[in-house]
């Protein structure tokens, strides 16, 4: 029974609406500013990746909007209502970052368990059946591997067949297989009209998963957008090569390069575009050798970015 | 309808639990027929004017129900380092509901740790009128509300790390100062075991065979102790979970 978003007088409904969202935790060395203020909208039916580092605010962020934790400022309405009681209604799932399973039950019976606690949940079967679980629905939980739990979780998220489906880092224990299969099921999901909000550190998820690409650094919104403007921003190339006797200014001020250093015969040039930075390279330095070009790691863009 | 859901899952999952049916249910059982076997035919045991069978089947009944009733604290001091708990409160099962299913399955458990002393009781001799039977049940019941909220309450306190040693020690010292593993009639024992709830729910099991209820004096103490603890587990439980 796919059914498509909600819309009140023609408008289309708000997914989530969250305004001027403060979060400070107290720690020994002193206040820990987790959020700083965030303004996020998302709309009904949308998929948004919420990217960035350990550390930038994710899943505090995540915590707020489930209404785990209580912000110290600012409004956050899920499906125009409070957190919580959008929780209690039964209209949000959500796949939380750290978490096990209890022990001493099939997977089966946990998860009719969780969904008969829903008014409206998906069948048993069919939970099992998208996340894969069928074969191993008469399995204890506690002899399923660290895979297996991840997508038993993923199953507890949506037997309740939620509105609001949030995951936070859901394919950090996966391998690639796994992690495959696992975005192919979520897009089978979001298919049914489904408003998806989902944390990730990696780009590539983030790019390949999501309508939309929040992107998040020291608890503050840095960048809201389509993938393809996200990548764009933080896409930055890494080119190391190795070569000897010329100096580091020239090859920073070639096209494409933003910055650099040498490390003995080898050189380090981050670039912004790097098609041009490998012709240009080429062209004027033929001896150039041994050479690689990366993706930046997220970290090193967004100390650009936030710089 | 969903609170029922959830207690049956709970129920289920702690009767496949072997490990917990071991010390919650063979343990005590053990330590009855090692104690109290060898004294089977003494009438009067240490002077307290009840048979040893009698004796330590109350005592042991006192040790069993009050570490079944503790030990749902460390159950709930693993889910929420599971973070099961934190996938509950995201479901729309109420506080109320998730708090009566972990009362009522350290409850089940106590239960039927009483009836198995009740039965080994039976067999090395011990004998009552039925109307004795159910006081002495119903005031051990009673007696172990304060061990309920104390239960929930370290449970939402302590990590998994700190449980074990408070719940084992908090209730081997109960159980002594009480007079579970021997008589304490008089002196400095006598006099602050008195104040404790573990004396009156040993005493559950006496005075019924003396023809006396608790006295004002014990119905008191058992009271007070409830209305604290269930305060200081609500206070515990709201912490945790950031509801105030």
């Amino acid at each position: 029974m796919a059914s498509g978003p909600r819309r009140y007088g023609g408008r289309m409904a708000d997914g989530v609406v969250i305004r001027g969202l403060v979060k400070t935790w107290t720690a020994k060395e002193g206040p820990v500013h987790a959020v700083r203020g965030i303004d996020v909208s998302i709309r009904r039916g949308e998929t948004v990746a919420l990217l960035g580092p350990n550390g930038a605010g994710k899943s505090t962020t995540i915590d707020m909007l489930l209404g785990l934790t209580r912000p110290d400022a600012g409004t956050i309405t899920v499906l125009d209502q409070p957190p919580r009681d959008a929780v209690a209604q039964g209209l949000v799932g959500a796949m939380l970052q750290t978490g096990s399973l209890v022990r001493d039950v099939s997977v089966r019976e946990l998860i009719a368990m969780v969904a008969s606690l829903y008014p409206n949940p998906l069948d048993v079967d069919e939970a099992l059946e998208l996340t894969g679980l069928t074969s191993l629905a008469g399995h204890q939980t506690q002899k399923l591997s660290g895979g297996e739990t991840q997508r038993a979780r993923f199953a507890l998220a949506i037997a309740s067949n939620p509105e609001l489906l949030v995951l936070d880092e859901p394919t950090v224990a996966m391998d690639v297989e796994a992690r495959r299969s696992f975005w192919r099921t979520m897009h089978g999901y979001a298919s049914r009209g489904k408003t998806i909000l989902f944390a990730t550190h990696y780009l590539d998820e983030a790019d390949d998963a999501a309508d939309r690409v929040v992107l998040m650094a020291h608890g503050q919104v840095v960048a809201d957008g389509p993938p393809t403007e996200i990548k764009a921003k933080v896409g930055n190339r890494s080119l190391r090569a190795t070569l000897p006797d010329v100096d580091i200014a020239e090859l920073i001020a070639l096209p494409g390069v933003a910055a650099g250093d040498r490390r003995g015969e080898s050189v380090h040039l981050v670039c912004t575009d790097s098609d041009a930075a490998i012709r240009a390279l080429l062209d004027r330095y033929p001896g150039a050798r041994d050479i690689e070009i990366q993706g930046a790691g997220l970290e090193e863009a967004f100390v650009e970015l936030t710089r | 309808m969903t609170g029922l859901v959830y207690l049956r899952f709970e129920l289920r999952r702690i009767f496949r639990n072997r490990r917990f049916f071991f010390f919650s249910l063979g343990f005590p059982l053990i330590l009855y027929f090692v104690i109290a076997g060898p004294n089977k035919n003494d009438h009067d045991f240490g002077g307290s004017g009840i048979s040893a069978p009698l004796y330590y089947m109350v005592g042991l009944a006192s040790f069993g129900t009050m570490m079944a009733m503790v030990s749902s604290g460390a159950r709930i001091a693993g889910e929420r380092q599971a973070g099961w708990t934190r996938q509950l409160r995201i479901t729309p099962l109420s506080p109320r509901d998730y708090l009566r299913a972990k009362v009522v399955t350290a409850y089940t458990t106590a239960m039927v740790t009483m009836a198995a002393l009740y039965i080994s009781g039976g067999i090395l001799g011990v004998g009552m009128p039925v109307r004795t039977w159910v006081e002495m049940t119903v005031l051990i019941l009673i007696a172990l509300i304060p061990f309920a909220a104390l239960g929930v309450f370290l449970g939402h306190l302590l990590n998994v790390d700190a449980i074990g040693p408070a719940t084992g020690g908090t209730v081997s010292l109960l159980a002594f100062v009480s007079g579970t593993w021997f008589p304490v009639q008089s002196g400095f024992l006598h006099d602050v075991g008195q104040f404790t709830p573990s004396y009156w729910l040993v005493q559950a099991g006496r005075i019924p065979l003396h023809g006396q209820s608790w006295g004002g004096f014990g119905w008191a103490v058992v009271l007070v102790w409830a209305a604290v603890l269930v305060v200081a587990a609500a206070y515990a439980f709201r912490r945790d979970t950031g509801r105030v």
